[in-house]
């Protein structure tokens, strides 16, 4: 546990920043929402006729004047969003950044294996993904209560599960690049953060995209559709939770092996 | 026991040559030195018995275990101090030589005590504030503190003030005598002469020298030295001809009897003629095949 206790120690700043600005903004989204609830007849029938977007964020399916239809939305844009950004930049610097920042030669001259440091790397992302979702999964649901709402439970846990394995694929396929990379790791995971989230627009927009939600963990994020169907899609988790494996494993068949420069 | 034993190793990065076939042995308790110009092999020779980077062909044995799949082992028994000594941004020395004995799973703390005093080292410092001579030394103490049986050395001393450079090479000298081997890369061949009984030397990633530092230093070579004018032309043995106002000193390793024929000829105000220094025979196996 001495790499999970270096690593968490190194990404404490950035995991207070990070976390601390997800849970808060979703704080004062919740915080907001007494007071938009009444203009929420409005602000629907807008979001209602706005062709392809509508569509796009899942807005026609979704009633905002509920709690649950406003955070679906909300928490798509600020827990999706950044918990994405957040495991990206976490997982594809893990491995990389030894070789960026040059300490590659101090670690690894010591006498652990390159699959333990992997492993424990690992954990640490892993870690700091469960214990970012679970302050935030505090902070929401504090606030619903503290507002006066309430919880719909189920809807709540479903999305924060979503989104939770969201960033562990993300993580997942973010590790498995941190192996080959050596600079510039921080641009490609956010890259491909938004590439994924873009990529589940699109699939929202048209049906002949509909199979793009198979390659993004966005489409088994769809707040609507949890909200609505009351479940995850399990196809798309499968597939989802099957590419952060692939990830993984590519980490772990290139990494061991690598020419440290 | 050898402590490092290559046959034949070879590392290619793609189509760059890294070394080829080198074919070394240090044996346990010596200690040796690795000498060679910048881009020769020294590093690339290192990271492959670190496991840092993977042979393309050859075999390496420290201590009898095979780089390959017996690294973990090795590690354990080995104390590295890389040429760059970086380290994790925001720690403080105390916490990268902590870490590095809990990498290792030792409590290395009196050790490590004992190195920052006589290094004259701040544990309390952050290492983002250290001059790079400091952060030299914090990466001694962490390739010292668990008194290894094999210290690998690179370029140990750049950055380091004379009184710790002396300071550095007594401890060294210590572990030497209590049967530690130190392998040290360096450019610096007054620290080789002075420290090592044997030593290598590397030059485009081929070993062209392995002896006792005594018999590599020895060479029928002459600086000689003439203020005056003489002809050198088509004399045979001639190399590093550096001509001054008024003189010209060169390295002489050819018959002496022409020599002599030439000067005698020649209008001489002085002559020097001295044995050459050990930088100017090792800047001979440097230059070997320019030459």
């Amino acid at each position: 546990m001495i790499i999970v206790k270096h690593e968490l120690k190194q990404g404490r700043t950035a995991f207070w920043i990070w976390a601390g600005s997800i849970a808060a903004l979703l704080g004062i989204c919740i915080f907001l929402f007494p007071e938009m609830k009444s203009e929420m007849d409005t602000v629907s029938d807008m979001f209602a006729s706005m062709g392809a977007f509508t569509a796009a964020f899942g807005m026609d399916k979704l009633n905002f004047g509920t709690l649950i239809g406003y955070y679906a939305i909300e928490c798509g844009n600020v827990l999706g969003l950044g918990g994405a950004f957040f495991a990206a930049i976490c997982a594809v610097d893990i491995l990389s950044k030894e070789e960026r920042v040059h300490t590659a030669d101090y670690l690894l001259s010591h006498p652990v294996s390159r699959v333990r440091i992997m492993t424990e790397k690992l954990a640490s992302v892993a870690l700091r993904i469960l214990v970012m979702n679970g302050l935030i999964y505090l902070i929401s649901i504090g606030s619903m209560a503290a507002v006066g709402e309430s919880v719909p439970w189920k809807e709540v846990n479903l999305l924060h599960l979503a989104y939770f394995l969201l960033q562990l694929e993300i993580a997942g396929i973010c590790f498995g690049l941190s192996a080959f990379l050596t600079r510039g790791s921080v641009g490609i995971g956010l890259g491909l953060a938004a590439l994924l989230y873009f990529m589940n627009l699109i699939a929202n927009i048209t049906k002949s995209a509909e199979f793009l939600k198979y390659f993004t963990p966005f489409g088994f994020c769809d707040g609507a559709t949890i909200v609505d169907e009351g479940k995850l899609d399990a196809g798309i988790l499968a597939a989802g939770l099957a590419l952060g494996a692939l990830g993984i494993l590519a980490a772990y068949l290139k990494y061991p092996k690598k020419d440290i420069r | 026991m050898e402590a490092i034993l290559t046959k034949e190793l070879t590392k290619y990065y793609g189509k760059v040559r890294g070394i080829t076939g080198l074919n070394l042995s240090v044996a346990e308790g010596e200690f040796f030195g690795f000498i060679g110009p910048n881009g020769a092999g020294k590093s690339t020779t290192i990271r492959s018995l670190l496991g840092l980077i993977s042979p393309t062909s050859g075999e390496a044995k420290i201590f009898g275990r095979d780089i390959r799949t017996e690294k973990e082992a090795i590690l354990a028994e080995c104390g590295y101090l890389p040429s760059e000594a970086i380290f994790y941004p925001g720690m403080r020395v105390k916490d990268a030589i902590r870490l590095s004995a809990d990498l290792r799973r030792k409590n290395c703390s009196e050790e490590a005590e004992r190195l920052c005093e006589r290094l004259k080292l701040d544990p309390s410092r952050k290492i983002d504030e250290l001059s790079f001579g400091n952060r030299k030394k914090v990466g001694i103490v962490c390739a010292l503190e668990s008194n290894p049986r094999l210290l690998i050395l690179d370029e140990p001393t750049g950055g380091l003030d004379p009184l710790i450079q002396h300071e550095f090479f007594e401890i060294l000298r210590e572990r030497n005598e209590k049967g530690t081997t130190v392998f040290l890369s360096s450019h610096v061949l007054s620290e080789i002469r002075r420290y090592c009984r044997r030593a290598a030397v590397i030059r485009e990633g081929k070993l062209i020298a392995c002896d006792s530092v005594e018999a590599l230093s020895k060479t029928n070579a002459r600086r000689v030295s003439v203020r005056g004018q003489v002809d050198l032309e088509g004399l045979d043995g001639l190399r590093d001809v550096t001509r001054t106002e008024g003189g010209v000193s060169f390295l002489y390793s050819g018959d002496m009897h022409p020599l002599l024929q030439r000067l005698a000829g020649s209008e001489i105000a002085d002559l020097n003629v001295t044995e050459p220094d050990l930088e100017e025979i090792f800047l001979h196996y440097y230059q070997k095949e320019e030459a």
